[in-house]
Formats: C-alpha cells, sequence, structure tokens
C-alpha cells in the first residue's frame, strides 16, 4: 500500500494507523440550506482502511457531511472525490458510486415491504445484477456475521431496532463498498441495544473497513476511530487522533461540547 | 305497474349493463398505467417531466367530464383528430379524465411512503426507476388501494356521461325502455340502478380484501 502518505501524518491513538492512500477528499465544501449556511469551507481527507467519527452539537452540519459524501445532499460549492474521482452529478453514474458507498441510517430505512434477506439481496440483483441465488448466499454469509441469519425470513418491522441496524448494514455490505457512511447509527436505539451494533462496527473497522461515523458514542470513537473531527457550525473545528482529542482538546468550542457531554 | 318490464327488457339490460362494464373495464385499466405514469413522473427529477404532469392533472381534474367529451367531439376534428364517435372516445375520454385521480390517489400513497425509504433505496446504487418501481410503488401502491377502488367506483358510474354521446351503455338503456315504458319510470331506473350496484357493491368488497391481503406492518 503508499506507505508515502502514512509516513507523514503523526501516528498516535489507541487504534493501529491505517495505511492507505485519500480515498474520500472533500475541499472547500460548501452548503446552504435556504439562509443557513451549514457546511463552511469544509475540507476533509479520509484514507482508505481508516475510521473517522464526526462529532459534534445537533446543527452543527456533522450529518450534512456525511450525506454530502454519497451525494443524499448536494453541495454548492467544493469538491468531494472518492477514489480520486470527481462525485457524478446524477443518473447512472450517481448510482454506480453511491453503491459503492455504503451508508448506515439512523433510523435503519429497512424496506418496510421486503423480508430481511430480500433488503439485503435487493441491492445485489438491481444494482450489481448479481445472479439471485448468488445475492442470496451472499446475504445470508453477511447476515450471519452481523449476527441476524436467523431472522433472514421476517419482515424489518418484526425485529428489534438493534436486530433492524444490523441488518441495514448487512444490506450496505452486500454491495461491496468501498466505504460505509454512519449517520448517528445508535441515536435510534434503546440503550441495551446500542452495543450490538456498535460490536458489529467495531468489527467492520477492525477488518479495514473505511468508515465515516458520526455519533454521540465517546467509547466508540475511543475503542475504533483512527482520527475524530470535530465539527461546530458548519465548520470542522478539531481534526486530531482520539487520545489527543479527549484528553487535550486545543479548542475552546471542543473542551466545551466534550465538559458537556462527558460529565454524565 | 309491471314487475315484468325489467325481466321483459332483460336482453336491453344486460346489453347496457356490457357495455358499462367494458368501459369502466377499459376505462380503468388504462387510467392505471397512465395514472401511474403521472404519478412517478410528478415525483420525478426532472423538473420538464414534474412540469407537464402538474399541468395535464390541474387541467383535466378541474374540467367537468362533460365538457371533456364536449372538446373531444367538438374542438379535436379541428386539430384534424377526428375519434370515432361512440365507445372509443368514450373510453379516451373517461380514461384521460379518471386517469388525474388515479395519479393524485397514487401520489398521495407515494407522498406517504417514507423519505428514508427513498433514500435507502438510493445509496445501495438503485436508479430512480429502481427505486420507484422496487421500494417505493409496491409501498405506495399498498396503501392507496381503498382511494384507488373509490375512484374505480367513480368511473363506473361516470362512464354514463358517455350516454349522451352515442354509446348505449346502462344509463341510454334505461332512457329508451323508460320511453318505451312511461307507466313504468320508476321499476326501470330501478333496474338501471340495481346493475350499477352490480359493478359498485362488489368493488367496495374487492377494497375491503385487499386492504387486509396487502396489509404489513411498517
Amino acid at each position: 500500500m503508499a506507505d508515502s502518505t502514512t509516513a507523514e501524518r503523526p501516528s498516535a491513538g489507541a487504534a493501529a494507523r491505517p495505511t492507505g492512500e485519500p480515498l474520500i477528499v472533500l475541499e472547500h465544501v460548501d452548503k446552504h440550506f435556504g439562509a443557513l449556511h451549514v457546511l463552511k469551507d469544509v475540507s476533509l481527507t479520509v484514507h482508505r482502511g481508516e475510521v473517522v467519527v464526526v462529532i459534534g452539537p445537533s446543527g452543527s452540519g456533522k450529518s450534512t457531511l456525511c450525506r454530502t459524501i454519497n451525494r443524499l445532499e448536494t453541495i454548492d460549492s467544493g469538491t468531494i472525490t472518492l477514489d480520486g474521482k470527481p462525485l457524478p452529478a446524477e443518473g447512472r453514474d450517481l448510482a454506480r458510486l453511491r453503491a459503492d458507498v455504503g451508508m448506515v441510517f439512523q433510523s435503519f430505512n429497512l424496506f418496510a415491504h421486503k423480508t430481511v434477506l430480500e433488503n439485503v439481496t435487493l441491492g445485489q440483483v438491481k444494482a450489481k445484477k448479481v445472479r439471485p441465488a448468488e445475492a442470496r448466499a451472499t446475504a445470508m454469509e453477511i447476515l450471519d456475521r452481523v449476527g441476524v441469519a436467523d431472522q433472514a425470513a421476517k419482515l424489518p418491522a418484526q425485529l428489534s431496532g438493534g436486530q433492524q441496524q444490523r441488518v441495514a448494514i448487512a444490506r450496505a455490505l452486500a454491495m461491496k463498498p468501498q466505504a460505509l457512511l454512519f449517520d448517528e447509527p445508535t441515536s435510534a436505539l434503546d440503550p441495551e441495544m446500542i452495543n450490538e451494533v456498535l460490536d458489529v462496527m467495531v468489527g467492520l473497522a477492525r477488518d479495514g473497513m473505511t468508515m465515516v461515523v458520526v455519533t454521540h458514542e465517546m467509547g466508540f470513537a475511543r475503542r475504533a476511530a483512527h482520527r475524530v473531527v470535530f465539527m461546530d457550525a458548519g465548520q470542522i473545528v478539531e481534526d486530531a487522533d482520539p487520545e489527543t482529542f479527549f484528553t487535550a482538546p486545543r479548542s475552546e468550542r471542543a473542551r466545551d461540547f466534550l465538559s458537556k457531554i462527558l460529565t454524565h | 305497474m309491471d314487475l315484468m318490464v325489467i325481466a321483459d327488457n332483460m336482453p336491453a339490460y344486460l346489453a347496457g349493463f356490457r357495455m358499462t362494464a367494458q368501459l369502466t373495464i377499459v376505462a380503468g385499466l388504462g387510467a392505471l398505467v397512465i395514472g401511474l405514469t403521472v404519478a412517478a413522473m410528478r415525483v420525478s427529477p426532472l423538473g420538464s417531466l414534474r412540469v407537464f404532469a402538474a399541468t395535464y392533472t390541474e387541467l383535466l381534474r378541474n374540467m367537468p367530464l362533460t365538457l371533456i367529451f364536449f372538446f373531444a367531439v367538438l374542438v379535436l376534428p379541428q386539430f384534424g383528430v377526428v375519434l370515432p364517435l361512440g365507445y372509443w372516445t368514450a373510453v379516451g375520454c373517461l380514461t384521460a379524465y379518471t386517469s388525474v385521480f388515479v395519479a393524485e390517489a397514487v401520489r398521495s400513497g407515494i407522498n406517504a411512503v417514507g423519505v428514508g425509504q427513498a433514500e435507502a433505496a438510493r445509496a445501495i446504487g438503485l436508479t430512480f426507476g429502481q427505486s420507484l418501481t422496487s421500494v417505493i410503488l409496491p409501498q405506495a401502491v399498498r396503501s392507496v388501494i381503498p382511494p384507488l377502488i373509490n375512484v374505480i367506483i367513480a368511473l363506473a358510474k361516470n362512464t354514463s356521461v358517455a350516454a349522451g354521446f352515442a354509446v348505449v351503455e346502462l344509463t341510454a338503456t334505461g332512457r329508451r325502455l323508460a320511453q318505451q315504458n312511461p307507466a313504468d319510470v320508476v321499476l326501470v331506473l330501478a333496474g338501471v340502478a340495481l346493475f350499477y350496484l352490480v359493478v359498485t357493491i362488489p368493488a367496495g368488497q374487492l377494497a375491503n380484501l385487499l386492504e387486509r391481503k396487502v396489509a404489513f406492518a411498517r
């Protein structure tokens, strides 16, 4: 792999340093929702195999940032490239890109009228033209990996939240994506179900999956992240390894945020 | 009053009923196809398609059906479009008129499907068309079956407008029989009403049945 890029970055933090070339690169990205300036000149590079956790107060633009990477949100200016190529604007090229960047949502968004198995095979068959039998085999393998293979024939509504989110992760993984985006994946879960989802995510991180994770789970950030990006008011205020960020945040805003969430 | 007036004219009733049923089925199928297409255009990412679909819908939804018939019969020929008077004119007008109500019902169903479903479909790489046909419409259609059946029931009754345009369906049959049997007008028309019920009541039952059958938890 490209060692030169890794050598340039300081090596520290709880997790092993990733090895890889830049995979997702955002440069000077701006985005408005009407009068609201949600992303202000945001630049961020995520390397292959790297796990980047994005944290920040609500309304800081972290979810929007996550959603611009597979173009669920368009941007007003700046560039986003994936593996060196700019994001396609629309059409089939964009669909192909999205198949390459998996997304896991806060509210699971499993297809309500399809079984768990069908949820995981649909994208393979429709977007990647995989044969149905092969898609089912892949799906069962991945469902087994996230621990819900025994639920394959059920409809999403029959599953617990934690199980649904694990199916959603399986659905994204089935596309064999280059990177996975997580938009507050545990925020809609009951507390006792959070860990089963985080465990799956930690497993993925250990296996070298490139991940951008918007979350409030500081434990996950400490356990699995290579970098923590702190956002406030549409800007990236701090970008550091977890150890540095949690023990010695440089900015006043990050210190303030951490003091509020780490007191209980 | 002669109760036998209905039985005596059964062949005429049946012929009228057959025409009404045929108009309902053919125009109903046409309206479903066009209505689904218009609804899909209404939510398409292409602005021009959305504008076209919205214009089509507003134009036809706000015009009385009889006026649409008059346009087809009196105005279209001036533009060189001469529909054969009678059956096909009726099918065309009923299809166009009903299609916008189908489109609006389906659109409300599409809106009822959470935006997250569409985002999830896009996020796994489905194109707009694939998201629509595999994820959105199957869920949308389930929730709009009751209103769609209402649209079809309205269509069954609207076919009576064709009676004024050289189509001998149930209402035209009733009018003719009433003229021939002036003493039994009440019975003759009651007979017509009964035949309409034969179409519309089972449709309502079907709606209930389908609604239970396709129900699924969200």
